[in-house]
């Protein structure tokens, strides 16, 4: 069993920590992961992603197309790659700044206003922190708590931003469960 | 120790710090610019030097000169960078010098590209370099083996006094994967007195040690490359690697893939497998000694029709290939550069071509 994530969205997000810390705790719950970023000429402000791979066996091909599912930050990201999603995924959708939804209908679409929810928590710099609560928390592909402490150990070394970021991943989780 | 989470080319430089490598000179370039990085960070904690040249050419001399009074070191860089250090390469292998060179190969020729590339095969395995000497090239296939060879690689290095290549390319250097760091080999070559200019003062001999790269006199260059011929007939038999994968079933194709391009072909050779297709490959880890009698053995296997070399450049390996196979098989080829890492799906369908 395999399951593929891309993450995407503008520089500056915090897409591929956001991506990072999926893939830790993956791997901590004794799964194979790879954190794979598209890496390549970009201009600042421009698209950033990267795709998480979570596997019970070892990963072959880093080279993903179709991933499982979609986490799209902005809407470039979410018109460029809602197409790749295979059906039966989760197309997350950043609601603060995609005012469409997909036209899938073969994917479940978790919508949600991760910026708004961010700033609600105290800066909207926590929204990746929020959307990755929220898709956790959906998809079900690790455990939350296992997540949450990765996340405090991220921050280990900010420790004033530690509240925050609880906060944006509870309210992302509590997000989820109301959608 | 636990598993961590790393980019290739931080684990390649936490590696060489574990191998007891304390110097590291390097100049930037992309993909592999976060070795220097996380180096530049980390070495002086462990006390050791970091410095970046003032150009790659720079750089290889800098690697001569402490290979030379026996210490450990290291450089790495990315295919231009390479070219630049290939006369220290030769320079290096002539007078004898263990040294570790990792190349996070991007596409080329000529500036190319900054994306995953295999196209310097020929330049690592054929010279880069003049005059008749070989590197040991390892080519690792994600994050934890780029970590094992890294720390191997050193250990060979002083073996042979050879310099060692590892060809890594931009995906591994920047994807992150588990690793395991294993024991280290923090260790001082045991050999060094007898060759390196490290000093007489500790010595017990007297004897005054030399490292050069001239010889005039014609009889003792060709001895030093007969020296150098040895070594290599040696590697050859002691350090040949590679890995067979579904090479137990009675297999139709032989792929014959390296790096990050043979994870591909393992998620294609499943995938076909599912079709009810068999598909060995066979991937060298050690691409300088190359596998020959391997390829040989497993291309004789009375299933198997053709063997193709499947590679990130315009047909290199390949040539290795086919003289390995000896002709007792058609040997094909199919490679995409610029960049696009082939699909499993692309694999599958020219392997399905070919039966």
């Amino acid at each position: 069993m395999q399951t593929e994530i891309k993450f995407a969205g503008f520089g500056g997000q915090g897409i591929l920590l956001s991506a990072k810390l999926l893939a830790y705790a993956a791997m901590k719950q004794g799964s194979f992961v790879a954190w794979i970023p598209s890496y390549g000429p970009e201009m600042r402000g421009g698209t950033a992603y990267c795709t998480v791979v979570i596997s019970d066996r070892l990963i072959g091909s880093p080279i993903i197309k179709n991933p499982t599912h979609l986490v799209a930050m902005n809407r470039p990201s979410l018109e460029k790659f809602e197409n790749d999603v295979k059906p039966g995924g989760i197309i997350f959708i950043n609601s603060s700044l995609i005012p469409v939804t997909s036209q899938r209908t073969d994917v479940t679409q978790l919508v949600v206003p991760v910026n708004d929810i961010a700033i609600k928590a105290g800066s909207v710099r926590a929204a990746n922190i929020v959307a990755l609560s929220a898709f956790a928390a959906k998809s079900n592909l690790v455990d939350l708590e296992l997540l949450k402490e990765c996340v405090k150990n991220e921050f280990a070394a900010k420790p004033k931003i530690i509240p925050l970021n609880m906060d944006a991943f509870d309210l992302g989780v509590k997000s989820a469960q109301t959608d | 120790m636990a598993k961590v989470l790393m980019k290739g080319n931080e684990a390649i430089g936490e590696a060489a710090i574990r191998a007891g490598c304390k110097n590291y000179f390097a100049y930037p370039i992309t993909p592999q610019s976060e070795v220097a990085e996380y180096l530049s960070k980390r070495l002086p904690e462990e006390g050791g030097v970091f410095l970046q040249g003032e150009s790659e050419v720079a750089v290889g001399y800098m690697i001569f000169g402490a290979a030379g009074a026996g210490e450990r070191v290291m450089t790495t860089s990315s295919s231009p960078g390479i070219s630049l250090m290939s006369e220290a390469l030769s320079y290096i292998a002539a007078a004898q010098c263990p040294a570790v060179f990792v190349n996070i190969m991007r596409g080329g020729p000529g500036l190319g590209g900054i994306l995953p590339s295999q196209g310097d095969y020929f330049q690592a395995t054929k010279g880069g370099g003049h005059g008749d000497y070989h590197l040991l090239v390892l080519a690792p296939d994600g994050v934890q083996e780029a970590v094992e060879m890294t720390m191997q690689a050193f250990t060979l290095a002083e073996k042979y006094r050879n310099p060692v290549m590892i060809m890594g390319d931009g995906l591994i250097g920047q994807m992150m994967e588990p690793v395991e760091f294993p024991d280290g080999l923090k260790t001082e070559p045991t050999n060094k007195d007898d060759w390196a200019t490290n000093g007489m003062a500790h010595r017990k001999s007297k004897k005054r040690n030399l490292v050069k790269s001239l010889f005039l006199d014609p009889t003792a260059l060709n001895d030093n490359n007969l020296a150098l011929k040895a070594k290599y007939a040696q590697m050859k038999k002691e350090e040949v690697q590679y890995e067979l994968v579904n090479a137990d079933t009675d297999y139709q194709v032989l792929i014959t893939s390296y790096g990050t391009m043979s994870r591909v072909c393992r998620t294609a050779i499943d995938m076909l497998k599912e079709d009810g297709i068999q598909v060995a490959m066979l991937r060298p880890k050690t691409l300088f000694p190359f596998p020959e009698k391997a390829v040989f053995d497993a291309s004789g296997k009375d299933s198997c029709q053709a063997v193709i070399s499947i590679e990130m450049s315009m047909g290199q390996m390949v040539e290795d290939v086919e003289r390995c196979v000896k002709g007792r098989r058609p040997v094909e080829f199919y490679g995409e550069c610029g960049g696009d890492i082939p699909s499993p799906e692309k694999i599958i369908e020219i392997i399905k071509a070919l039966l």
